[in-house]
């Protein structure tokens, strides 16, 4: 079983991203199940959505404590939050960043989703779309297949720029 | 009261409520309590105040607040009243509860101590729908306004409680509206004076419920009181007379679509539904000044 | 058609492909999601009914027995102190013998206000005929909302049935869905005793001493004929879909010498417990109840028995563990877990197995043995 969890801000479609890659997995012919902790939530509040991809049915439903991958779609949680809590040795971790980070001890994917939304000029409410972008970056790191992520986010958007963006962050993401 | 300067300094609510950004629901409540000093309890029943407050161990409030099931503030605050006054307290009684809380679930408890007579100030926030489970509509959310069960608007007009409590006669109520404080100070203290029943029925932008953008909120309920969407006015005994920011927006009032175009709710607002709102804010104009001009 | 969905979108799929004529519900989290979806179903036409927005729990549950009266299919949703302001009508629609649906999302009580899992609320409800079915999967939570409709409209039943998951933890998590051509398998409604002014009756009037247990008879007597039609309802949709079900869900039980027993989704992840310690070579199965009411027949002779209660009856104890020692002449070990959403994983599961002490009880997370 492989254990994502995802790190961001209420409002910025942290939740929605963890379902897009839950179904883009099962597009792939895998079980997935994803989901939203809810705390006190509310806009701009740090939050933490989870995934877990297995070739078996998953029967775990308590919070992911080892998570193999950490995503962290924005940046300024990590002043609150300890985003590599509980991280596994050997885990990976992917983040939304301009300039390159690295995390020492774990391998780190670097994509500026922020900027790769702006481009294709994917903003809502003020705010850049960061979840469909970010399923090219797990595509590229093969925890999703490109095909799948595309299937997905169709699925659930109609405005096919988000697939453009998912497309760019693929390209574009440095490890 | 001329200036913002004269309202009292003390804070009552403190820092690291749960407030979502630009919330007018926390924003009221400050000058409310301001209004109301130190010996007050707060009777809440569910609603988004119940969020705000904050979660244990902590609270966001300086004063005791009572939290209590939806439909029960008034009764409990009834009780609440009648023990403290049989012991000579003088503590102010203020349920403080959404317009759900009021118009929809509370409504029978909040006749019944209205016409008992119940020594305290209900006062409902408005934010024209369950805003606390994520804006559903109530009977407050006005007609041809989008929520999550009305995704095509809604085809019911607004709930007039204010019609309501009136018929229960009650010593003094008012209207207010977040974005007006000193309008909302006086009035708290004005209803505080009186023993017996009495009602503020406060307007309460909402950002995430309206879908504006949330540095909006105050201009909200200013477009909302200059367009005549929301009259702000008093009955001391059920003596009308319009406050002076609603008799200015009734000489000249701002179109309704000024109001209406900036909140998303609103976006796409079937004709019928416009007309209606349009037909219902006259009226309500009209009546009021007839009335106030009635010797 | 394979799709994911949360438990919620789920049930509110069920009920679309379910149609019911009625829909009468109010907002309570972790509920919500259900009937928003279903006004959006109303509202796009994808579903013909008539969505009543109404003012509170108990004239939700008021406005489906009216609705249901009249012989056509109602549904409604709530949760926690929703549930619980219905209670006097709850009590009511199975008096009245209505099949009427509801969807309860498994909430703590408050206070303090608590929006997260606990059974206590519809455990509140089992002593009201209406029927109590616990699911612990998305596809779960689906496929048992459209058995509901069935079951409860069955004329041998005549009962309404409450489907119970999870706040949070199975009603706002995705899981694969696959949904299914319904076809024939929920027949038309047709209730025998519908008001009809050409044949007018009095419905629930005044009732001596010398009638009024006959009633109550009536309603345990149709409780029991429920047995059959259940199994049968199970039965044709594993026969038409694939899927099967039961009365309980066991895993790995035919050996076991020690049997952990618990409703929804912490009875689903105590399967991988049960790996675990299967693999440290203790000899433990899983048994997940999923009809509550009627109370299923299970044998647990020769088998130690842990159950997990996410509830409790206050002076009392668990209410699984006390109707299990009832019901199935076994001692248990109690154990309270998972109150107000408290997390409870199959390492806690596992470590409950390990350390068991039969005729004992344990608060998790408050001290050791009462």
């Amino acid at each position: 079983m492989y254990e994502i969890r995802i790190h961001s801000r209420g409002g910025q479609g942290g939740v929605t991203a963890a379902r897009l890659l839950a179904l883009a997995a099962i597009h792939d012919g895998k079980y997935a199940t994803a989901c939203p902790f809810y705390g006190a939530e509310r806009r701009g509040a740090p939050i933490v959505s989870f995934v877990r991809i297995d070739d078996k049915p998953i029967r775990i439903y308590s919070q992911i404590k080892k998570p193999d991958l950490v995503v962290v779609l924005d940046a300024s949680v990590m002043d609150v939050v300890d985003v590599l809590q509980g991280l596994k040795k050997g885990g990976s971790v992917l983040i939304n960043s301009a300039h390159k980070r690295e995390f020492p001890g774990f391998s780190t994917s670097n994509v500026d989703l922020t900027g790769i939304a702006l481009k294709e000029n994917l903003i809502v409410a003020g705010a850049p779309i960061l979840n469909t972008p970010v399923l090219g970056a797990l595509a590229k790191m093969g925890i999703i297949s490109v095909d799948s992520a595309k299937k997905a986010i169709r699925e659930m958007f109609s405005d096919e720029r988000n697939v453009k963006a998912a497309e760019a962050a693929h390209r574009e993401m440095s490890s | 009261m001329d200036t913002i300067a004269e309202i009292p300094k003390e804070e009552f609510i403190l820092k690291c409520t749960s407030a979502c950004a630009g919330c007018s629901d926390s924003l009221a409540l400050r000058y409310v309590l301001k209004a109301a000093g130190q010996d007050t309890v707060l009777v809440v029943p569910a609603c988004c105040t119940s969020v705000i407050q904050g979660i244990y161990p902590n609270t966001a409030f300086n004063i005791p607040v009572y939290n209590v099931a939806f439909a029960a503030a008034a009764a409990c605050a009834s009780g609440m009243s009648n023990a403290l006054r049989s012991t000579g307290k003088k503590t102010n009684v203020i349920v403080y509860a959404g317009d759900g809380g009021t118009l929809d679930i509370g409504i029978q408890s909040l006749s019944g101590a209205f016409e008992r007579g119940t020594d305290f100030l209900y006062i409902c926030y408005d934010n024209e729908a369950y805003g606390n489970t994520g804006m559903q509509r109530s009977g407050g959310t006005p007609i041809g306004a989008r929520t999550t069960t009305t995704p095509g608007g809604k085809t019911d007009v607004k709930k007039d409680i204010d019609a309501i409590v009136a018929a229960h006669d009650p010593p003094y109520m008012a209207t207010a509206c977040a974005a007006y404080p000193q309008d909302l100070f006086k009035k708290v203290q004005k209803a505080l004076t009186f023993r017996g029943p009495t009602f503020i029925h406060l307007l309460a932008p909402c950002p995430p419920g309206w879908r504006f953008s949330t540095e909006k909120t105050v201009e909200m309920g200013k477009l909302a009181v200059k367009s005549g969407m929301w009259v702000l006015w008093e009955r001391e005994y059920g003596k009308l007379s319009i406050s002076a920011q609603s008799k200015a927006a009734i000489r000249k009032p701002i179109p309704l679509e000024e109001y209406l175009v900036p909140q998303g709710r609103f976006k796409g607002i079937d004709p019928k539904s416009l007309e209606t709102l349009k037909q219902r804010l006259a009226k309500n104009i009209k009546k009021l000044t007839a009335e106030e001009a009635e010797v | 058609m394979k799709k994911i969905a949360t438990g919620n979108k789920a049930v509110a799929e069920a009920v679309k492909q379910a149609k019911p004529e009625v829909v009468a519900a109010y907002p309570i989290t972790p509920q919500t999601e259900i009937v928003e979806q279903i006004a959006e179903f109303v509202s796009t036409g994808e579903l013909k009914s008539r969505y009543i927005p109404v003012e509170s729990e108990h004239s939700a549950m008021a406005a489906c027995i009216g609705a249901s009266i009249t012989g056509v299919r109602t549904f409604t949703a709530t949760s926690s102190h929703g549930l619980l302001y219905m209670h006097e009508m709850t009590n009511w629609a199975a008096g009245a013998r209505l099949p009427i649906v509801m969807a309860n999302v498994n909430r703590s009580l408050g206070p303090g206000w608590n929006i997260w899992a606990e059974h206590t609320d519809s455990l509140q409800e089992r002593d009201t005929g209406w029927l109590q079915v616990y699911v612990s999967t998305v596809q779960e939570a689906y496929d048992a909302t459209l058995m509901a409709f069935r079951i409860a409209e069955h004329n041998d039943v005549l009962l309404p049935v409450m489907v119970n998951l999870d706040g949070f933890t199975l009603s706002h998590i995705m899981q694969p869905l696959d949904t299914v051509e319904l076809g024939d398998y929920i027949p038309p409604i047709h209730l025998p005793f519908a008001i009809d002014p050409k044949n007018p009756a009095g419905y629930g009037g005044l009732t001596g001493p010398e009638q009024h247990f006959k009633f109550r008879w009536e309603i345990e007597r149709s409780m029991r004929d429920s047995v059959p039609v259940i199994k049968e309802t199970e039965a044709d949709f594993a026969r038409r879909f694939g899927r099967k079900y039961g009365f309980t869900d066991e895993y790995r039980c035919e050996d076991a010498e020690v049997v952990v027993i618990a409703l929804g989704t912490l009875g689903k992840e105590a399967e991988v417990a049960i790996d675990m310690l299967r693999s440290e070579g203790i000899k433990a199965g899983s048994l997940r109840i999923r009809w509550l009411r009627p109370f299923p027949k299970i044998d647990l002779k020769g088998k130690e028995v842990v159950v997990i209660d996410r509830d409790y009856s206050f002076g009392f104890g668990g209410v699984l563990a006390g109707e299990i020692r009832a019901k199935c002449g076994v001692d248990v070990y109690s154990v309270i877990a998972g109150l107000g959403g408290q997390e409870v994983t199959y390492e806690d599961i596992a470590g409950f197995i390990r350390t068991r002490r039969i005729g004992k009880e344990f608060w998790f997370g408050v001290n050791d043995h009462v």
